[in-house]
């Protein structure tokens, strides 16, 4: 029978939301501090160079400058987002490594000031040759763009679980493609920015547009030496993350220098160009897979090389590169399975971590290669599918444990939904659908730095007046809802009602979180809520046992209102001691039920405030070889689409029709809120699928580093999306909840690309599916023995 | 040098001393204090710094404040009544069509526009009227479900006597 629930697992409206639509919600551009200086970072023209010298005297004399910083201010201390890979300075010291790369900083009066003072620092450095292509950079011979990683290789994967050359020997069928998709930007709306000011007790505070203000707060302390509790880092409203600000940025690290240097506020608002200059978004990725499965579709191997174009420095780059093989494990039964990965660096601005981290790319790849398997076994693609899927219990090869899935539940839902069947090869010509899934982690098993920290800390102080209370947590709400999701949760915990919970939260003052990245504020943020809900709950329960002399089982707490089972309890000594203290007031509790406000006034005049605290981290997970922790997780989200399009074989332009999408999440906290991180995964993996790419030219020089140029999907090209929320009760998570942030993108792009080979009857290997690349791909095919046959895969494309 | 411009912003009448080179985005949010009107690129590209210019929707990054001079301004904050929300505000927090909230000004500035000029507009047409304001989060299904039920209600108070 389905747990009933009195706040949760509903459509439910975000607290923040009035303040968002009449504008009063503070970001950090809105916000301005008395003496505020402005900051301006000064960036590397040359791809690539040796840095001779910084002259910053003409700078330092314009009026207004209050402050030039260069790598002879700053220090040296390495920096990063994994310990293991700290390849990043505050400023270059001797060597430019991209167009973009920080060279100097400057706080002025004002911002035009700032960029005026820029222009008049001198710059020597030689050029020297760059490498701005996976080829290039691994060519014998090619210059090395950081001493201590010989041929450009930032990192190296080489895993195998079971036997794959033997299980491919065995199969009946062996596919192998290569795959390749394009640097993607994240485009939050807000640019990457933050102020930092410093008082005269030597604290720093950051208010920051931050996905983690916990791992701002250790890089900061880290670089700057300062001692961590000297560091504050806050963030107000977030205008969108998606990955790119789950980081400290050279913005927090050059604010603080100058707020340190000057006593003043400092403010550094990037540019739309800066923000793509820092990038830190999608890789570059190029996967050639192998996959052997039997006659009967039983997929049996998996033989998995894939290189990814990583930039200037690692970044989150370790872990994308472990993702894009782990992801992989599931969420089919796949017993064998091969993976190498190589990161590589390149004179181009540094990749990160973006929504479905690592994964995506991997992921189109194998769900289009699975489809031509299905194809030459005359199978259904839903019934390939249905013949693999994991379910719950299942452990895959690479010791990810599917603690919960929902995944043939997905996958039914979509097939049902979508009307496939009448439409699967029936649609005609330059139209089609297709088909995919996808699963991901809920939360990271692991910190980015290693540590048995809790991920997680949660405080819930009841007023003493009685009645609300205020939940503290250092969670990032950066536009998905975790507010809203964590004052439910500590609602229904509680047993109170949504408006009695005051949320606040974002700050590193308020506890330990690791933040709004690898979709583990849910799972993760929600355990240590619930948990100090739960704890502030006993503490009044246990006062009221002592009050009333009724056992604590026997009482509940629910709607604010204190539930008595087995019988009447006389609870009028405690109502008029309250009403007593509240001699005059116009809403004294009247009714037939002891209120929460009046129980927990009782709890505070008998024990003081009553806090109640809670934390998290996940036990010990994943297997014993190297690099076993990325990819696991307390728990798995996973989701299947199917995606209709039509393509003009005239033009090579395509239309997505329809969306239809299923995610397992658990139990859905907010539904509402769950729907709206479905439907903008799908428009983020349109947007990949058919045209978002930052380019270069032969400089290594973004061409559009601008929203012009650089073509995110708007509300003309967004089809009708239909989202069916599946939900399993996952054990490990709070409520049964786990992630929905980012695994709902997986099978957008597979899906599209099975779309178009149903319509037109190509395969097309690279993306963007832009009109140009699918006309060239279509004239190919045209001209290919046996031209476009719609029903026979005509080959690679590899342009 | 500065000039002096006068206009009326959110039925207030403004007077102020500014310079040439600064845009009306700026000059709202920095020398007024309206920071509900957002910086998203500054290169007309976004739509976050939407304002309702002499009755039509502008990217008020690529208008002057100069040559703002004698007009007509509103901004989310002139949107908002003094008590409680505009009718699109309400389809915008009741559909859920907020997230990060960063587009939402403008997006809302647009759907206001939009239903001021055409009441009961299709679908295509609200797709159309948004298409200039960038959502990152919300794929814009919550947003056009949102638009709607703002004119259901416009609908409803019309044959309210």
């Amino acid at each position: 029978m389905k747990a009933r629930f009195d706040v949760i697992n509903a459509d439910t409206r975000r607290l923040d939301t009035p303040d968002k639509a009449t504008g009063r919600a503070v970001y950090v551009d809105d916000i301005q501090r008395p003496g505020m200086l402005f900051g301006a970072i000064l960036r590397s023209n040359l791809p690539h160079a040796r840095l001779l010298n910084v002259d910053t005297a003409a700078a330092r004399r314009l009026p207004g400058v209050k402050a030039v910083i260069t790598a002879a201010d700053a220090g040296m201390v390495p920096y990063g987002v994994s310990p293991a890979r700290y390849d990043e300075t505050v400023f270059c010291h001797d060597r430019l490594r991209y167009i973009g790369d920080e060279i100097a900083a400057v706080a002025a009066v004002d911002e035009a000031t700032a960029r005026e003072a820029l222009e008049l620092i001198q710059v020597e450095a030689e050029p020297l040759d760059a490498v701005l292509t996976i080829e290039a950079a691994l060519a014998e011979g090619a210059p090395r763009l950081h001493e201590r990683f010989p041929g450009n290789l930032n990192a190296e994967v080489h895993q195998e679980f079971g036997d794959v050359a033997a299980a491919l020997k065995s199969c009946d069928i062996v596919k192998t493609t290569t795959f390749k998709n394009k640097r993607q930007d994240a485009v939050a709306l807000e640019p990457i920015g933050c102020i930092a000011e410093v008082d005269l007790q030597g604290r720093l505070t950051v208010i920051s547009s931050t996905q983690s203000p916990h791992y701002v707060q250790r890089t900061l302390a880290m670089v700057l030496g300062l001692p961590v509790g000297q560091v504050r880092v806050m963030k107000p409203y977030v205008g969108g993350g998606f990955g790119h600000k789950a980081a400290a940025n050279p913005a927090e690290l050059c604010a603080s220098l100058l707020t340190l240097k000057t006593g003043r506020p400092v403010k550094i608002i990037y540019s739309r160009e800066e923000v793509f200059l820092f990038s830190r978004s999608r890789h570059g990725f190029v996967h050639t897979l192998t996959t052997g499965a039997r006659k009967d579709g039983t997929l049996l191997a998996l033989a998995h090389k894939c290189h990814l174009d990583g930039g200037a420095y690692s970044s989150f780059g370790i872990a994308t590169v472990y993702y894009a093989g782990s992801l992989l494990g599931g969420p089919y039964r796949l017993p064998n399975m091969k993976y190498d990965g190589y990161r590589v660096y390149t004179n181009k601005p540094a990749c990160g971590a973006q929504r479905g981290h690592g994964g995506v790319a991997a992921r189109a790849a194998w769900e289009q290669q699975l489809d031509m398997i299905a194809e030459e076994l005359g199978m259904d693609p839903f019934e390939l599918r249905l013949k693999n899927v994991m379910a719950a219990g299942d452990v895959t090869c690479n010791a990810l444990n599917m603690s919960s899935l929902g995944m043939r539940e997905c996958l039914e839902a979509v097939h049902r939904d979508s009307g496939w069947s009448k439409k699967k090869g029936k649609l005609g010509r330059g139209r089609g659908i297709g088909m995919a899934c996808g699963f991901f982690v809920s939360g990271a098993g692991y910190p980015i730095y290693r540590s048995d920290t809790y991920h997680c800390t949660a405080t819930i102080k009841l007023a003493e007046d009685g009645g609300t209370a205020q939940l503290y947590t250092a969670s990032a709400e950066i536009g998905q809802g975790s507010d809203t999701a964590m004052a439910m949760i500590a609602a229904e915990a509680l047993g109170v009602n949504l408006e009695d919970i005051r949320v606040v939260s974002g700050d590193t003052d308020l506890g330990v979180d690791l933040g709004a990245y690898s979709s583990r504020q849910t799972l993760m943020t929600g355990h240590a809520v619930k948990e100090a809900a739960e704890d502030a709950r006993r503490q009044v329960l246990e006062v009221l046992c002592e009050e009333l002399g009724v056992p604590v089982e026997r009482m509940q707490i629910r709607h604010a209102q204190v539930v008595f089972s087995g019988g009447e309890v006389d609870f009028s000594a405690l109502r008029d001691r309250y009403i007593k203290e509240h001699r005059g007031w116009t809403d004294n509790p009247t009714g037939k039920t002891l209120s929460f406000r009046e129980a927990s006034r009782i709890a505070y005049l008998a024990r003081g405030t009553i806090v109640g605290t809670g934390k998290y981290k996940p036990p010990k997970l994943g297997g014993g070889f190297k690099g076993a922790a990325v990819g696991t997780s307390p728990a798995y989200g996973c989701s299947a689409q199917v995606v209709e399009v039509s393509v003009d074989p005239e033009t090579g332009r395509i239309i997505v029709e329809k969306v239809t999408d299923a995610h397992d999440c658990g139990r859905a906290i907010n539904r509402t809120a769950v729907e709206g991180q479905m439907e903008g995964s799908v428009s983020m993996g349109l947007g990949e699928a058919l045209h978002e790419e930052v380019k270069f030219d032969t400089n290594g020089r973004i061409l559009n580093p601008d929203l012009a140029e650089y073509k995110l999907v708007t509300a003309l090209d967004m089809p009708p999306l239909q989202c069916i929320i599946v939900e399993s009760n996952e054990p490990n998570g709070p409520y049964g909840a786990k992630e929905v942030g980012e695994g709902a993108i997986m099978p957008t792009i597979p899906a599209v690309l099975n779309a178009v080979y149903d319509a037109v009857g190509v395969r097309i290997f690279e993306l963007p599916l832009t009109p140009e690349r699918v006309h060239t791909a279509l004239r190919r095919a045209a001209k290919a023995p046996g031209g476009v046959t719609g029903g026979k895969d005509p080959g690679h494309d590899r342009n | 040098m500065k000039q002096m411009i006068r206009l009326t912003v959110n039925d207030r009448q403004v007077e102020a001393a500014v310079e040439p080179n600064l845009t009306l985005t700026d000059f709202l949010r920095y020398n007024l204090g309206l920071t509900g009107t957002k910086k998203g690129c500054e290169l007309g590209d976004c739509g976050a710094c939407t304002v309702i210019l002499d009755g039509s929707p502008v990217n008020s990054c690529l208008v002057l404040a100069v040559q703002a001079d004698g007009s007509q301004l509103e901004t989310i904050e002139g949107l908002t009544p003094a008590d409680g929300l505009h009718p699109v505000q309400q389809g915008f927090v009741d559909k859920g069509a907020i997230q990060c909230g960063f587009c939402s000004p403008g997006m809302i500035l647009s759907a206001a526009h939009l239903l001021r000029c055409n009441p009961q507009p299709n679908e295509r047409e609200i797709r159309m009227a948004l298409s200039g304001n960038l959502c990152r989060c919300t794929g814009y299904q919550k947003i056009i479900e949102a638009v709607k039920a703002a004119a259901d209600t416009n609908a409803d108070d019309a044959v309210q006597p």
